[in-house]
């Protein structure tokens, strides 16, 4: 693999990119995946790129995404008496009353790898209910689908899945950025493949690559978006083919279609965006911690002051916000894009801060 | 969150397989994929997401094969 972080190769693609977007003018390349982002910055892209081009983050860390009144639930959940799982950052995100608080308060609240590590909590307390908080975009929702058909009558799930497409319609839809093209996300796709995001291009007209995580995946992805916008194309293309099939994993999407049914849901900083949230089906009501705990999703006003909707909507970067590395910080988080580690404001925060 | 490592499978037991990152070995579910011993899968939260296809891989190096021409040109 060392082809793709091969610095020579690097400076091959990089010149061709200055080649073909010479007489370009503003180009404005947006990614939706905190992965991206993380390689973007660690490897200093944006710095190696024509000043013509910038590549922003827009809503591609599950964690940041997750709204205040889904925390709420699940918080409320673990009231309830159920041990509540789910993964990494989501404990630390800020909110009306934040996971690690109510842990700290002596709820059971505890932190896993994998929902596997969840339906085996499950399995060894059987008199307890163990209720999987489940964030995360089309990576994720099958292994939630496997557990859900897969566990102990005792394991539920309380889904805040979402799913990443409606949400780039939405970007576009709004007319605050304008946008030349996007950097799909790589592992979202090895699911759903090339397909869910043609509609995009044909509605608005832009250029899609799907990338890999390698430096070189990243800058291959845009040169060849450079490439469509010079000859007027407007097409999905994949630059990751050794981890996406243009079909995606059709096994997989069976199960999520099994499984899961759309719904609209509110992201954090949107509005609510039609058909990008995943709920359990009826059928599978006996899995569903909203119904087995009688939770409804309450509606919680954004903290003042946090530029986070604005971080993850692509209308600002990170320093752009006035708290950032001020009262804002990966050790105090005022808003979600601090706390994840997939979040800009913390990926910015750990590579660029000392520079400027 | 979408980050998704890959490693080979090196044992498989129903739905678990042991996958070998580099030499550090964990369970991984396999409900997702269909694969043998010795094939190279992504792993995301603890579950296989995609075998990686060498046939693909090698195709898309076709791609970068033509790029890395142009340097010749400098």
């Amino acid at each position: 693999m060392d082809l793709y972080k091969d610095r020579n190769a690097s400076d091959t693609i990089i010149r061709k990119i200055f080649e073909l977007s010479k007489d370009l003018g503003e180009i404005k390349l947006c990614h939706v995946c905190g992965t991206h982002e993380h390689v973007i910055t660690h490897y200093g892209i944006r710095a190696l790129l024509p000043e013509n081009i910038q590549v922003v983050s827009g809503p591609g860390c599950p964690v940041c995404v997750t709204t205040q009144g889904e925390i709420e639930a699940a918080v409320k959940v673990a009231e309830k008496g159920a041990i509540v799982t789910t993964y990494g950052d989501m404990i630390r995100v800020p909110s009306k009353r934040s996971l690690s608080d109510a842990k700290a308060s002596g709820l059971d609240i505890r932190l896993v790898y994998s929902i596997n590590d969840s339906i085996n909590l499950a399995i060894s307390n059987p008199d307890k209910k163990i209720v999987h908080f489940a964030i995360g975009f089309e990576t994720t929702c099958p292994t939630t689908a496997v557990a859900v058909l897969n566990s102990p009558d005792n394991f539920y799930v309380l889904s805040a899945h979402r799913v990443v497409p409606p949400a780039m319609d939405l970007l576009l839809s709004s007319g605050k950025i304008n946008l030349s093209g996007f950097i799909d996300p790589g592992h979202v796709s090895t699911i759903i493949g090339t397909k869910p995001y043609e509609p995009i291009s044909k509605k608005f007209h832009v250029p899609q690559v799907i990338c890999g995580f390698e430096p070189n995946d990243i800058l291959m992805g845009i040169y060849l978006l450079i490439k469509q916008i010079k000859e007027k194309r407007a097409e999905v293309e994949n630059e990751y083919v050794r981890g996406v099939r243009t079909e995606g994993n059709t096994k997989a999407q069976k199960l999520m279609e099994k499984v899961f049914e759309s719904c609209d849901i509110r992201w954090r900083g949107f509005p609510v965006i039609p058909g990008s949230g995943l709920s359990l089906k009826n059928e599978f009501s006996n899995k569903d911690a909203y119904k087995e705990f009688n939770i409804e999703i309450e509606d919680i006003p954004e903290e003042e002051g946090c530029s986070c909707p604005e971080v993850l909507r692509a209308e600002k970067i990170p320093s752009q916000c006035p708290l950032f590395g001020n009262t804002c910080t990966p050790q105090s988080p005022k808003g979600p894009c601090m706390v994840s580690k997939e979040g800009a404001c913390y990926i910015s925060f750990k590579y660029e801060k000392p520079f400027r | 969150m979408c980050l998704a490592v890959p490693g080979k499978v090196i044992e498989i037991k129903d739905s678990v397989g042991i996958v070998d990152f580099n030499g550090i070995k964990r369970e991984v579910r396999l409900d997702l994929v269909d694969v043998i011993v010795g094939d190279y899968v992504i792993v995301h939260t603890g579950f296989a997401i995609e075998k990686m296809g060498e046939k693909e891989a090698l195709e898309s190096l076709e791609i970068w094969k033509e790029l890395l021409k142009f340097q010749e040109d400098y």
